[in-house]
């Protein structure tokens, strides 16, 4: 019941946030925000009721919830959460406050209705981290989407009729793909069993043809690496996420990219073992062109979003590689790079859309020398470019070496390509920190500073980034028992040279070594 | 045995008695109110009987009628459907038939319209089948054109009237070649050729053919849709949103009986035409719709599409397409009921409001009819929360099940595809320019007028089945499944 809270107090603020516009534009802000500090509350209390360290891997679940909901067909309302999920929902509720006081004052019309909708899409995203019953899971796949939609199409920027069909479309391409295999699924379950189940533990206990098995792998994969994004499924990402208002933005690199990778190490590795050694170097292989085609692409950005989004891109890849790489370690890096990246894109996309605000322009061109002008802003970018290079200290270093680490066993030349990202991370980065807060200062205008709340936000964020870069045990502990489940049994064949034997207890040694300081 | 005819037929029965009725308070004395709530209970306890008359079923009465739990369900689709439609229909009448003399015959063809359709969902003989027809038909093209001193509606009517007479003409062709073939006129008659000889004697093949065409003239369905746009842009919006559900509906259950009795899809070469229609429909009605600029005509060109999803779970065969096909076309008749109301209940004296440009920025001047409006789009769309989701779920599921992966393949993209012009309406009612500001006055005392509350309820109505179809569809999925596993069944038993 506990879990319904956690998904049920955004969704019913929802609506008394549309309501408490009428007096006041705070009130609806202030609901908002009360609704999103209560879940990350409870989700905190959650957590802190597991002390032992035995956050549960898949079969037992830390929470459930178990209701009938169609029984004709096998639907359930079946939530269920472990240290997986947990994290993200911390994530969720984090990241939702943070891109409310990204838009507190962006966003000066039809508040009401802005707050309302951000509640729901996040509602729906922790949904998806709770549900374990497939087609609950796709129920709150698509909740998300249409307020999502509303966000970019009613407060985005210019150009923001043309990106909210892109995203609305394109994901919901990749959806229905999933939901027919969803459905397939189901039906093959009833096949083998007699009666039709959409449960996540019946499922994984089904065994599959080897050519279902492939089809449906692809078809899991397809429904979530649009959202994710990876090449080719990518195009609608840079358009979506720049036209989208900065509270948006946060939330669709942040969060909804999250629940692509969720899908990914939730469902698409552990159903389809039969055919997984076959498909991850093709899954590996996408990820690392993800890395270096998004690194590639931010380092010719001029608009600031635009980077922010392409580097978002590339970070992505990383994701996708470690998921499929079959390692501990690289499953470890994963989560670490779920949460850095959703710090770090977050706290740029809070920047940029703070510039937005002073200077009405994220063109780089037009910008310069702003250490001058807002030397709060200026630092605080510094800081988050260097973390989203990788800069050793900071969370995102741990995720992306983590990855780079676990999949070298797997794939060592994709691992090593995949690398190369890195250092282009450090070539975009930097050039953005050179194009806006160095060299002659351009805007002449004087603008003020950002607010304290906007540098106390962004404050938080980097702390949180050191913290988890100096001692990423937290995370990493929580999380461990899913992922050891997701470890792949077979290494792929052109690496039998190391056994499996081998690797996993030096796997285990190096994350204690990492994460006791 | 003759009593529990009748209780079979009760609802017939009573429906044609309060059609009788009607006329006569007409003559009597002419008063739209009182008539208009006299139609709408003569609905309301039709319906009232429905349970009754389950208690008699499933039962054949003649050799022209079966009274089973799926026909009742039917009429219960097709009897609440004429009562959102009286509802939505009164204040609609009142503001644009202003000058209008005579509107109470308004509703006696309603009732006349939907004692038609309840004859289609008992029918299980050539003869009747073409009585329900005709009765649905004539009193339909009277309501298109209803509206004597306008011209898009004569002209709809027209058009409506021809597309009648040429399916009619077909359909009475595919019988004669069948009643030849088989020499029966009921359709169970009809299947046992299938049975008895080897091959299937071509005239058979083609009368067969011959009463689908005729169906899917009347359904919309493409290629024989040429008549759907216009005439869902002429009739008046309540008319409109009739013709789209309760003749629909009607029909579907005609079609799903005729399907099945006959045993149509078990010949190939049927199922690869029906395939074929299926994906024409969709694709036509999609393309079609993509750069509407007419609210009304856009739907039209969906309800295209929308008629081939329903192919598409019909032909995956068997219980699952009934059941999926019956949850679709209720859930379908939901939808299609929400997005014509908000037309009706938004449009002015002197004309529909059908333009795009009607509904920019609806949502700020008039929150809750956009929402509405949005709700049954995004039912139309099949977006969760929503009973569109549901429906394509079951439309995918029986068709996966069946294996018709290359139809769930087409149905998905045009999925896609629909989404597009669905949202192109939808951004439309959250645009910044309030719809006040192109007519500063005139409009926005219009748009606080109120909707009248029979349209408030009927709507009310129509979002709440949508929203609990969406969210607990359970009960209605197993109230289905009971009902088609009887339409099987009985298929079965008779001679």
């Amino acid at each position: 019941m506990v879990l319904w809270f956690l998904i049920l107090i955004p969704m019913l603020a929802a609506p008394l946030a549309w309501i408490g516009q009428q007096w006041s534009r705070h009130v609806a802000r202030w609901i908002a925000i009360g609704a999103l500090a209560t879940d990350l509350c409870l989700a905190l209390l959650l957590w802190s009721q597991d002390h032992s360290g035995q956050v549960s891997g898949h079969g037992s679940w830390l929470f459930e919830s178990h209701t009938s909901w169609i029984p004709l067909w096998g639907i359930s309302l079946h939530l269920g959460l472990d240290g997986l999920s947990l994290v993200l929902i911390l994530l969720t509720a984090f990241l939702g406050l943070i891109a409310i006081v990204a838009s507190w004052t962006e966003i000066q019309s039809r508040v009401g209705f802005f707050h309302c909708n951000v509640l729901l899409a996040l509602g729906g995203v922790i949904g998806v981290f709770l549900a374990i019953d497939l087609f609950l899971f796709f129920f709150f796949w698509e909740v998300m989407l249409v307020p999502m939609y509303l966000l970019i199409a009613v407060w985005g920027h210019a150009n923001r009729r043309y990106a909210s069909f892109k995203f609305f479309l394109f994901t919901q391409a990749g959806s229905l793909v999933l939901f027919v295999s969803i459905i397939t699924v189901a039906f093959l379950h009833q096949q083998a069993t007699g009666r039709p189940s959409f449960d996540y533990a019946d499922l994984m206990r089904l065994t599959l043809s080897k050519e279902m098995a492939w089809w449906l792998m692809l078809a899991f994969f397809i429904g979530f690496v649009v959202k994710l994004p990876a090449p080719p499924f990518h195009t609608w990402l840079p358009d979506t996420y720049t036209e989208a208002p900065t509270g948006a933005s946060i939330i669709l690199a942040g969060l909804l990219a999250k629940t692509g990778a969720y899908g990914l190490l939730r469902f698409t590795v552990p159903l389809f073992p039969e055919v997984m050694s076959e498909f991850a170097p093709i899954a590996m292989g996408l990820g690392a062109i993800g890395i270096l085609y998004g690194a590639v692409l931010a380092c010719s950005q001029t608009d600031l979003k635009r980077l922010v989004a392409y580097s978002s891109l590339s970070h992505m890849g990383f994701i996708l590689l470690g998921a499929f790489a079959g390692t501990e370690l690289a499953l470890q890096g994963v989560v670490m790079q779920l949460v850095a990246h959703g710090l770090s894109t977050g706290a740029l996309f809070m920047l940029a859309g703070a510039l937005y605000e002073r200077f009405q322009t994220t063109d780089m061109r037009q910008m310069g020398g702003l250490w001058g002008v807002i030397p709060r802003g200026a630092s605080m970018a510094l800081f988050f470019a260097c973390a989203s290079l990788g800069l050793p200290g900071l969370a995102n270093f741990i995720g992306e070496f983590l990855v780079l680490f676990g999949s070298y066993s797997a794939q060592p030349m994709v691992t090593i390509l995949a690398s190369i990202g890195m250092v282009m991370a450090a070539v975009y980065s930097l050039g953005m920190m050179q194009h806006t807060s160095f060299g002659p200062q351009r805007e002449t205008r004087l603008a003020p500073d950002l607010s304290n709340v906007v540098f106390g936000a962004l404050l938080l964020m980097a702390a949180l980034q050191v913290l988890l870069g100096l001692y990423p045990r937290p995370v990493l502990t929580t999380t461990r028992p899913v992922m050891e489940t997701l470890v792949q049994p077979a290494v792929p064949s052109s690496h039998l040279t190391h056994p499996p034997s081998d690797q996993m207890p030096s796997a285990n040694l190096f994350t204690s070594h990492v994460s006791s300081p | 045995m003759i009593l529990q005819d009748f209780i079979a037929l009760a609802p017939i029965l009573d429906l044609g008695a309060f059609c009788v009725i009607t006329m006569l308070a007409i003559a009597f004395r002419r008063n739209h109110a009182r008539i208009a709530v006299f139609a709408f209970m003569s609905c309301l306890l039709t319906l009232a009987t429905l349970p009754w008359a389950a208690t008699a079923s499933p039962r054949a009465v003649t050799a022209l009628l079966i009274v089973d739990r799926y026909a009742l369900l039917y009429m219960g689709l097709v009897l609440s459907t004429a009562m959102v439609v009286i509802g939505l229909s009164y204040r609609y009448l009142n503001v644009q038939f202003r000058e209008h003399e005579g509107i109470e015959e308004y509703y006696l063809l309603l009732l006349l319209a939907t004692f038609g359709g309840l004859v289609l969902t008992v029918s299980a003989h050539f003869v009747s089948f073409f009585l329900g027809l005709e009765l649905l038909g004539l009193s339909l093209c009277s309501l298109i054109g209803y509206v004597r001193t306008r011209r898009h509606p004569m002209e709809a009517a027209v058009k409506y009237l021809l597309l009648s007479i040429s399916a009619s003409a077909i359909l009475l062709f595919g019988m004669a070649l069948l009643y030849f073939e088989s020499g029966s006129m009921t359709f169970r008659g009809v299947g046992m050729v299938m049975k008895q000889v080897q091959t299937v004697p071509g005239l058979w093949l083609g009368g067969v053919v011959l009463v689908f065409v005729g169906v899917a003239l009347k359904l919309g369905l493409a290629p024989f849709h040429m008549w759907i746009p216009d005439v869902y842009q002429g009739a008046p919006a309540p008319i409109t949103a009739y013709i789209a559900t309760v003749s629909k509906g009607a029909l579907v259950a005609l079609l799903l009986r005729f399907v099945t009795d006959v045993g149509a899809l078990q010949l190939p070469s049927l199922v690869h035409l029906f395939s074929l229609l299926a994906v024409v429909s969709m694709v036509t009605g999609n393309m079609l719709a993509l750069f509407q600029q007419n609210v009304k005509r856009l739907l039209a060109y969906s309800s295209i599409a929308h008629g081939g999803y329903l192919l598409v779970a019909l032909l995956a065969g068997g219980p699952a397409a009934a059941e999926a096909v019956t949850f679709y076309v209720i859930v379908y008749c939901a939808m299609t009921l929400g997005a014509f109301g908000v037309v009706t209940v938004y449009s002015r004296e002197g004309g529909d409001a059908e333009r795009f440009e009607d509904y920019r920025g609806l949502f700020w001047t008039r929150p809750w009819l956009a929402a509405m409006l949005t709700l049954s789009l995004l039912s139309l769309a099949g977006i969760p929360v929503t009973a569109g989701f549901i429906g394509k779920f079951y439309a995918i599921a029986a068709g996966v099940d069946a294996g018709l992966w290359w139809l769930v393949l087409a149905l998905i993209g045009n999925s896609v595809i629909s989404l597009y012009y669905y949202l192109r309406l939808i951004v439309t009612l959250f645009d910044e320019e309030p719809a006040s500001a192109t007519t500063p006055q005139g409009r926005a005392v219009q748009s606080t007028e109120a909707a009248g509350w029979t349209a408030v309820f009927s709507l009310g109505l129509v979002a709440s089945m949508i929203l609990l179809l969406g969210v607990y569809p359970g009960p209605l999925m197993e109230l289905i499944r009971e009902s088609v596993s009887n339409l099987l069944m009985v298929g079965m038993q008779r001679p």
